[in-house]
């Protein structure tokens, strides 16, 4: 009933930190890769959804 | 296409707003209280809910989870329906919410008084209580993943990413570091032990400062921010990257809580590395909020918001400049365990999430009440004393903390300590002294806002609910620029993001997968044995006093540590401590090794008066012990608990256990009697000595402790 003996019966379980450390950095890399391709326009115009006025044109 | 009209609903948010500043100032005044108890210990009025020991959490948790957590709620309901352009989902589930929170509040001050704690620090609510935050917090995600749902502009603004993170990780860190048996309706033991405890408890605990401190804060900064400076904020992108590297790096930052401890360096060197890197995505932040104002530092000197929320964001910029600089273990070993550790935490606390707030409060209420703030004086008033508040805080809480950390190292030239610990103590008195003054103003100046904050309100109406209007969002998105495959994420935001959150999510448990897994983590130690009934008994006492709030039990393998406390700790010793007691702040010397320092008699007189053993000492006296009778009827269940969480104890060991109890209380009742010391033996302080007498025993003398 120890927690631990539930964990212990997975094998190979160096694997995991790796992989999820590799998980991560994929995903942050294609985060970011989106972030610098997303279309400027795009970008301010989602900027300005918190203010009143949130047309560009009109600011 | 057809505009509709609909109201976004105020009610909900100005109750949060009322509980926020209620909370806000119960909890200043707890920790007012204690601050002055910690040089004048009378005030711990010899009564035990009002030491030290309980009010301390007390202070921590409404701080917290009751100013900081209503302080979220309250943004995120004023500006998620905004940024939706949609009221709240459902207004029951506001109401649930916002009922259910202020109940658990309740409870959790009631119980933590009372001495109903799990005994780890930021999750010391007990099980009943927990699953009622489980249960809150389930309502709060329907009714905010419901208005996302059911919004009217397409695009999910970067506050709303914040909240989300928000919502999934401290679901996830709540639920994880909670597992814990109960024993009786309000006591349980957590399920993992020791090395394993400490882990999850800061891994928990880094992350809760991450996530419900800080992220949920980001977010109102991203949205109110632009709202009060009237312009968008400096770069969309930037925030987008703070956000996610954010949410990437936190996670894995927690062992810096656990530096030189017991824990395996690779746990500890991952944490060292993440929390570095956690500075630039900060500091992108930080320059993003900054930098709005930029060409508008003529505004920021005639608006108080505007001024409260600079204070923030730089506050924000210097505790996540300072983390960083903690978690290297050169720093680390200096500031650990010291009163720098509080300095650091309420730079963040007061300047960050308190002046986030206030600033939030200023422009809010005059709004929802459709008038000017009364007093803009006063709340430059507000902005000044609090921010001298802050600097007297925090300087010499720096201060206290290095001087006594480096008086803890000093030797003599005969390489004896050159300091009895009481004296590194009673050295930064003053430094005790001043901060409770800069606590005093902080409050004055929290007290003058509800005061102009009241007249707002007393001057105008308030729109319950407020008239809007907006289109559906259309079937289809139209295309901004060329086509491009985030077309897809745009399409699918809630989607994607529940996605993300699961990989975050197994991130964040692999990360310590590997310590519950490989035993040799965790060497084990044949001396080391399971507590007896009586000292398990005691440990509680422990526990239900709070003592881990001024008490490590945590030897680090430096020279001066060694030689004050004794052998260094090690992981093996602490495969039967559920919870953890490692503590994080040494007010009063580390316990590790306390067992045979001392006669029996010396532990009887200092806990009724510890002035009376250890002249200036700032330790509580704990009298009630003396009175209060051990609760031998819980001793088979808590045996059997152990059982279950896989404390060796022999079959049917339960049963006989209170018969060994009451065999060895008496052997302390005898020893106490030799030296004139009268008690019965079934007295609370009797189960207390036994346990500090067993601290660290077991392998004391031993040559063959590994590692
Ligand atoms: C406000 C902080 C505070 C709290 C709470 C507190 N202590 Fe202390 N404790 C101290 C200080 C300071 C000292 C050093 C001066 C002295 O010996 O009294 C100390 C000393 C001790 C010592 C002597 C250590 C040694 O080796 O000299 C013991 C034992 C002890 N405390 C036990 C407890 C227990 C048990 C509790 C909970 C019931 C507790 N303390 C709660 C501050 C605290």
């Amino acid at each position: 009933m120890k927690f631990i003996n539930y964990l212990e019966s997975i094998a190979g379980v160096s694997i995991y930190g790796l992989g999820s450390l590799l998980i991560f950095s994929v995903l942050f890399l294609g985060i970011l890769v989106w972030t610098f391709k997303a279309d400027k326009k795009l970008i301010e115009e989602i900027s300005r959804i918190p203010l009143d006025n949130n047309n560009p044109t009109h600011s | 296409m057809q505009i509709e009209q609909f109201s976004y609903d105020n009610k909900t948010v100005k109750w949060f707003a009322f509980a926020t500043m209620l909370w806000g100032i119960v909890g200043m005044l707890v920790g007012l209280w204690i601050a002055i108890a910690m040089y004048y210990p009378p005030l711990n009025l010899g009564f035990a809910p009002t030491t030290f020991g309980r009010m301390r959490p007390v202070h921590t948790n409404a701080v917290i989870f009751a100013f900081v957590g209503n302080g979220i709620f309250m943004g995120v309901y004023y500006s998620l329906q905004r940024l939706c352009k949609a009221r709240m989902f459902s207004d029951l589930l506001s109401k649930i919410h916002f009922w259910g929170w202020q109940l658990i509040i309740l409870s959790a001050a009631l119980t933590l008084w009372t001495g109903h704690t799990t005994g780890k620090e930021y999750a010391e609510l007990e099980w009943p209580i927990d699953i009622a935050i489980t249960l809150v917090w389930v309502v709060f995600g329907i009714n905010m993943f419901g208005t996302i749902l059911k919004r009217r502009e397409s695009h999910l603004y970067v506050a709303i990413w914040f909240y989300i993170a928000t919502w999934v990780t401290v679901a996830m860190l709540h639920i994880v570091n909670s597992f814990e048996l109960p024993v009786s309706i309000l006591k349980s033991y957590s399920w993992y032990a020791g090395v394993q405890d400490a882990l999850v408890q800061w891994w928990y605990g880094h992350n809760a400062v991450a996530f419900f401190l800080t992220t949920p804060y980001l977010g109102l900064m991203y949205y109110f921010l632009p709202k009060a400076a009237n312009r968008p904020v400096y770069s969309y992108r930037l925030s987008i990257i703070h956000f996610w590297a954010l949410i990437f790096m936190y996670i894995w930052a927690g062992p810096h809580h656990l530096l030189y401890t017991a824990l395996p360096d690779w746990a500890q060197s991952l944490g060292v590395v993440f929390s570095v890197m956690l500075i630039a995505p900060s500091w992108g932040g930080m320059l993003n909020g900054l930098f709005t104002l930029r060409g508008a530092w003529d505004k920021v000197r005639e608006e108080p918001v505007l001024k409260f929320l600079v204070v923030a964001i730089t506050c924000y910029g210097m505790a996540t400049f300072e983390g960083p600089m903690l978690s290297l273990k050169s720093v680390n070993a200096i500031a650990h365990f010291s009163d720098w550790i509080i300095a650091h935490v309420h730079v963040g606390a007061l300047g960050w999430n308190g002046f986030l707030t206030f600033g939030v409060l200023y422009w809010l209420i005059p709004r929802m009440y459709n008038t000017q703030l009364y007093s803009k004086k006063l709340a430059g008033t507000h902005f000044w004393i609090g921010t001298i508040g802050i600097i007297l805080y925090a300087i010499p809480m720096y201060w206290a903390g290095f001087t006594q950390s480096m008086m803890w190292k000093q030797f003599t030239e005969e390489g004896q300590l050159k300091f009895q610990f009481l004296e590194t103590v009673t050295h930064i008195i003053p430094m005790y002294v001043s901060r409770s003054i800069g606590g005093t103003l902080y409050l004055t100046g929290a007290l003058i806002m509800v005061y102009n904050l009241y007249k707002t309100m007393a001057a105008g109406s308030f729109v319950a609910n407020e008239e809007a209007e907006a289109a559906p969002l259309p079937k289809v998105i139209p295309v901004h620029g060329k086509e491009h495959w985030h077309r897809w994420v745009e399409k699918r935001p809630v989607q994607m993001l529940v996605f993300s959150f699961i990989a975050v999510a197994i991130g964040g448990i692999l990360e310590m997968v590997p310590t519950f897994l490989i035993k040799s983590n965790i060497p084990t130690i044949s001396s080391v044995k399971p507590y007896t009934p009586l000292e398990l008994q005691g440990r509680d006492i422990y526990v239900r006093e709070g003592c881990y709030t001024c008490h490590s039990q945590m030897i680090r393998p430096f020279r001066d540590e060694v030689a004050r406390y004794g052998e260094y700790s090690k992981a093996g010793e602490f495969v039967y401590d559920h919870p953890f007691q490692w503590g994080s702040k040494r007010t009063g010397p580390d316990l590790a090794r306390e067992g045979g320092k001392y006669p029996d008699s010396w532990h009887f007189n200092h806990m009724m008066d510890p002035q009376s053993m250890s002249p200036g000492s700032i330790m509580p006296s704990y009298p009630w012990l003396y009175e209060n009778n051990i609760d031998t009827s819980s001793t088979p269940a808590k045996i059997r608990a152990m059982q279950t969480l896989g404390v060796p104890y022999e079959e049917g060991y339960a049963n006989k256990a209170n018969a060994d109890l009451m065999n060895q209380a008496n052997g302390i009742r005898v020893s106490l009697k030799m030296e004139k010391l009268e008690t019965a033996k079934d007295k609370e302080i009797v189960a207390l000595i036994a346990y500090l007498q067993r601290l660290g025993k077991d392998i004391k003398g031993e040559q063959t402790a590994q590692k």
